[in-house]
């Protein structure tokens, strides 16, 4: 049978985390179809259908998909699901949101955040912040799975695109309604995109810091910008800037870890990056134990010599 | 309006775990425990709720081994009123605590539910939504503002590009982020008062429900170590190892 994969997009873009939720999707070794559930969303749709490996692209287009709130996208999910033995998507926020809601409904307990399929009914993820890995078993018959992207690589765009097809949506009274969103807008790459991320902890001291001594040097790197939670709590950087066990999942080429300790649940968020870079004045941090390269100093001499050396 | 606080015990967060050596698990004997950090956010907010006269009791649920009562205490401490405990020696998955806690709350009849957005031990990231699945209510999750008004809730979320704002009919159902609040110190008398009250424990079996687990945990390992890094001296030779590594 077939892989159904909801994808994770604004009605105008599909975000990377669908294209390496669709490499882990292919793993499971049947066709898979895209979901894209939105309101004037066919231009998502477009970019599905490019993506290597697609078979298919099921539209739902209604205005009550749009933001994709969790009660109408489920019960959508759930009545397309008959006819895939498998059911996957990103864990993004929207995927973590919406699956776990499909996957009660559907009877099926969720393998959520998985690193590795090893086979179609097996796969691991990490626990207890990335402190264990877990290989389970599945006995449902339908498989649901969300997916870590930092985990799988982003599928490419293939040479044909896969046909579009429409599906009918009811709309249904859910209980829920979009109020607004705050959306960060940056130009910088996303972070669980980017090849280098930036980050910065409690040492910034203040947000005004935090923008003065990481932005420049994140734009020289072209680099995305992270956060611990406590540079996020104190207010230093945005919600969506925070990586860890409870924020983002990253795993960049490199990773420049600034005045931040490396709790095990920071170190949850960034210990797959294939580089890691330590700027701390204390030697013992957990951090300094797992970098590949560590700078002990007062990151504000640190931050502006660094500049000048990388020209 | 009664308030519904599921809670779960978990390693404490400041313990490092340790996969045990035979790859059953992670090693919880004589591992400090403790209320799920995300749950004690969900106590927490239930309390603010009742001292602003929007809620009239909180009910704490904990589903797990004799020894998780502890945290139904830790509940108390801070400020629930009322708690059910049910007791299992199993492995309990989202998907059968959310089957309990539905049976639980047909009896109950709360008018909000708030639940952690995670547990720190499995990091499923299941369990409040599926309740709302199963329940057929409307749900926010990864919430960092909660208002009531009469049979409205306003909640804003965090999600992957900043915050979404969203507005829920009651009954509902939200999971609590980080941001949400900071939890209060329980005070000595209080934890004192803790101590006597009464807990009311059933079996998953009183609700009808199986609890059988869906997933079988072939193995828990350690993930793979990195190799050890080196002190670098200056600037300028960060800046070349880090060409010479290819990722400059
Ligand atoms: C349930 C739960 C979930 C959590 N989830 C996350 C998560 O997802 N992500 C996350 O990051 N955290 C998370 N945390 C928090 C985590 O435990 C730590 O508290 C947090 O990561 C610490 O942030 P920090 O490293 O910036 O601050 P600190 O631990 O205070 O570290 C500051 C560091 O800066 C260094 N320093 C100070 N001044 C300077 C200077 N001038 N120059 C250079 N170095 C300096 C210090 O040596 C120190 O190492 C979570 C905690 C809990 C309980």
């Amino acid at each position: 049978m077939t892989t159904l994969l909801l994808a994770d997009h604004d009605n105008a873009t599909l975000g990377s985390a669908t294209a390496r939720a669709l490499s882990a999707a292919r793993e499971l070794g049947a066709d898979v179809h895209v979901l894209i559930a939105g309101s004037n969303a066919k231009p998502a749709a477009e970019a599905a259908a490019k993506l290597e490996g697609v078979a298919k692209v099921l539209l739902a287009d209604d205005p009550s998909l749009d933001h994709q709130r969790a009660e109408p996208a489920a019960a959508l999910v759930v009545a397309l699901a008959k006819d895939y033995d498998a059911i996957v998507a990103p864990a993004t926020s929207s995927g973590k949101n919406i699956l776990p809601r499909a996957a009660a409904l559907l009877d099926v307990m969720q393998i959520s955040d998985i690193i590795k399929v090893v086979a179609p009914n097996t796969f691991e993820r990490p626990i207890y912040a990335g402190n264990a890995i877990e290989t389970v078993e599945s006995t449902d018959t339908k498989k649901v799975i969300t997916v870590r992207g930092a985990a799988f690589p982003a599928a490419k765009e293939g040479t044909a695109a896969a046909p579009i097809e429409t599906v009918a949506v009811t709309p249904a009274e859910s209980g829920s309604a979009f109020v607004s969103e705050s959306l960060s807008k940056s130009d910088r790459p996303e972070l669980t995109a980017a090849r280098i991320v930036v980050s910065g902890g409690r040492a910034l001291g203040s947000s005004e810091k935090f923008n003065e001594v990481l932005l420049p040097l994140a734009d020289k790197l072209h680099a995305a910008v992270g956060a611990s939670r406590a540079a996020v709590d104190a207010g230093y950087a945005p919600n969506d800037f925070q990586v860890g066990q409870t924020g983002k999942i990253v795993a960049p080429e490199l990773y420049i870890a600034i005045g931040l300790s490396g709790a095990i649940q920071h170190l949850a968020g960034m210990k797959d990056s294939k580089v890691i870079v330590a700027i701390n004045k204390d030697e013992d941090a957990p951090i300094v134990q797992i970098a590949d390269y560590s700078l002990i100093g007062d990151l504000f001499t640190i931050i502006p010599e660094l500049d000048k050396a990388l020209g | 309006m009664k308030v519904l606080v599921p809670i779960k015990q978990v390693i404490d967060a400041n313990v490092r775990p340790r996969v045990k050596a035979d790859g059953t698990g992670v090693d919880l004997a004589n591992v400090k425990l403790s209320i799920n950090p995300f749950c004690e956010i969900a106590v927490e907010e239930a309390i603010r709720l009742k001292e602003k006269g929007k809620a009239s009791e909180i009910v704490v649920v904990s589903i797990g081994p004799a020894k998780a009562q502890e945290i139904i205490r830790s509940a108390y401490a801070l400020g629930a009123d009322r708690g059910l405990f049910v007791e299992t020696e199993e492995r309990v998955e989202p998907l059968a605590v959310a089957k309990v806690l539905q049976a639980i709350i047909a009896a109950e009849q709360p008018g909000l539910v708030i639940l952690g957005k995670q547990a720190i031990d499995d990091d499923s990231n299941q369990t409040g939504q599926m309740l709302a699945g199963l329940l057929g209510w409307p749900q926010a999750t990864f919430a960092s503002k909660l208002e009531v008004d009469g049979d409205r809730a306003t909640v804003t979320r965090e999600v992957d590009g900043g915050l979404e704002t969203l507005a829920l009919t009651l009954p509902a159902i939200v999971t609590t982020d980080l941001r949400l609040n900071n939890p209060r110190y329980p005070t000595l008398p209080n934890i004192m008062k803790a101590k006597k009250k009464a807990i009311d424990v059933k079996k998953p079996e009183d609700f009808g429900i199986d609890i059988t687990p869906r997933l079988k945990v072939l193995k828990v390992s350690e993930p793979p170590a990195r190799k050890p890094g080196i002190k670098v001296a200056s600037a300028e030779e960060l800046v070349k190892d880090l060409k010479a590594a290819g990722v400059l």
